[in-house]
């Protein structure tokens, strides 16, 4: 089966084709064209197979201030709304600096969510 | 008055500002000047907290707030050769490098400044230049505006959203706003085509099934204290609302996205030569602009789609006016660079220095199946096929520095298949 995706990893934005086969309902990535680079081929399978995305966002401090975080790393795409909701939640200390951990691995993804700004 | 003097005046703390500095800073001069409105460093990059910035730059994916953080620590490290003043609004501009500013510590003052970069940055289209029928409702945003409440202030300016122009603040905000809970029922876009940055349609509007309509725009604006909702309507060729295609959408918030204006009011005050298609100063290679030692970087010399390169230009333009200083960039070999076909316009519009540059353009219409191609002198010097060339992505050919020795007109062209 072939699918046409646009690669997101960097703002070149390449546009992929993507041969796979799907075997007792695995989905296999046999071959991909149209990557500029080898981080194409590595979105576009994990595209096929289990999509993921890097959430960024605000949290409240207690001084009810906002301060930016992000996963550390990407979460599974379907898990990103529950992400927001447990992350409405959280009331962090000020100060805050870029790199501090404000979440760990949340919702058992194994990524955890850090600051990105400093306040 | 207070008057002061100093080597480099920068005007403007964001990226290209900071970039500016640094680079200055580190070709060894000590005497360096930061005026920035905001109360802190870090300009339009604080509120850009989605990520993608820097991997050209630093080779890895950081957020806005990180990108900037990165340049605020290079100023700090710096502080013996960079002085930063923050609350501070620059008013007036001279050819005689004359800056004249005021802050709430100093009240007015005047710099005699032996160079200057101009790193003032853009501003976006209001819903004044817009020309949308309709009442004046609370409810109507520029989406950096939005972008600012929402990821700085921690406010949500409404629930239900159209955003109006896919530029990529726009695409950005149509995320941000449906992550954090609000539905975007759709983004209109008046050209046939998205100004934005394909990936982030990809991932901001397909991601959560939020529609792009091409060849839409608003039409009416509804409800007189607070929107109550928009008439989208279709636009032909000639980009005039088609009679009949009419659809109400409610909504209590409308977001602009609707393009990006250099903020070049100390520019033209102070008579330096303009672009009009770029609404930046005409600079050469060097990024100095028709006034020798006032050079332009950044988002005020044309809107650029990724800070690293806003980062790259604002460093030339730093080193440039070190090389004035040290009365190294008096040359007056001055050989323009002209677009042609579907070239829209270049950065650098000249080129002056013998050696290798940069230039960088973009296209007037999506096209596909394009050539690149720069000739001198009426000569072809290089040739490039793209599969597709989009005015939402600037391109960039490098000139050769022997391609340019002794020659009088550089053309750069583009030429394609439009679209249908």
């Amino acid at each position: 089966m072939k699918r046409e995706l646009t690669c997101i990893v960097c703002p070149r934005g390449c546009a992929l084709t993507v041969e796979y086969e799907v075997v007792d309902g695995k989905v296999n990535v046999t071959q991909v064209s149209g990557n500029g680079c080898k981080r194409g081929i590595t979105y576009a399978e994990a595209e096929c197979v289990a999509p993921v995305r890097t959430i960024t966002t605000t949290v409240r401090t207690t001084a009810d201030h906002v301060v930016a975080v992000k996963t550390a790393a990407p979460i599974p795409k379907e898990k990103m709304m529950e992400v927001m909701e447990v992350l409405a939640r959280v009331r962090v200390e000020e100060p805050v600096r870029i790199g501090d951990t404000i979440v760990e691995d949340i919702l058992g993804t194994g990524v955890n969510v850090v600051a990105t700004a400093n306040i | 008055m207070k008057e002061m003097q100093t080597k480099l005046v920068i005007i403007g703390g964001g990226p290209a500002g900071m970039a500016a500095a640094v680079s200055a800073y580190d070709a060894g001069l000590r005497d360096i000047v930061i005026l920035e409105r905001d109360s802190k460093l870090g300009g339009i990059l604080t509120q850009c907290i989605h990520n993608g910035f820097g991997l050209h730059r630093f080779g890895e994916e950081l957020t806005g707030p990180e990108y900037a953080a990165r340049y605020i620590e290079m100023v700090e490290a710096r502080a013996d050769g960079i002085r930063v003043y923050t609350s501070t609004t620059v008013t007036s501009l001279t050819q005689d490098k004359v800056v004249t500013a005021m802050n709430r510590e100093v009240g007015m003052f005047r710099i005699q400044a032996g160079a200057i970069v101009l790193a003032m940055g853009c501003r976006e289209r209001p819903r004044g230049a817009l020309s949308i029928p309709g009442h004046r409702p609370s409810g109507i945003y520029t989406a950096g505006s939005a972008q600012k409440f929402v990821n700085l202030e921690g406010l949500m300016p409404g629930r239900e959203v159209v955003i109006l122009g896919s530029g990529d603040i726009g695409l950005i905000m149509a995320r941000r706003m449906t992550l954090e809970g609000a539905k975007v029922k759709c983004v209109c876009e008046l050209m046939p085509y998205s100004g934005g940055l394909i990936r982030n349609i990809e991932q901001c509007l397909n991601d959560f099934g939020i529609p792009l309509k091409l060849s839409h725009t608003v039409t009416q604006i509804h409800g007189k204290e607070r929107l109550e909702g928009v008439t989208i309507s279709k636009v032909d060729e000639r980009r005039a609302p088609i009679a009949g295609t009419e659809e109400y959408i409610p909504c209590d918030t409308l977001l602009l996205s609707c393009g990006l204006i250099p903020e070049n009011e100390l520019t033209r005050k102070a008579g330096i030569e303009m672009d009009p298609v770029t609404g930046g100063a005409k600079v050469n290679g060097e990024r100095e602009t028709s006034v020798s030692g006032i050079f332009s970087a950044g988002n005020v010399l044309h809107v650029h789609d990724l800070v690293d390169y806003v980062s790259e230009e604002a460093s030339l333009a730093g080193l440039s006016a070190v090389r004035y200083l040290e009365g190294q960039n008096d040359m007056p070999l001055d050989i323009k660079v002209k677009a042609d076909g579907f070239v829209r316009y270049t950065v650098p519009q000249s080129v002056r220095r013998a050696g290798d540059v940069k230039v960088y353009f973009r296209v007037a219409d999506v096209l596909r199946n394009a050539e690149v191609t720069v000739t001198v002198d009426g000569e072809g010097v290089y040739r490039k096929r793209h599969i597709k060339l989009a005015p939402g992505e600037m391109e960039c050919v490098a000139l050769k520095g022997e391609w340019l020795d002794g020659a009088k007109e550089v053309v750069v062209c583009a030429k394609g298949e439009e679209r249908k």
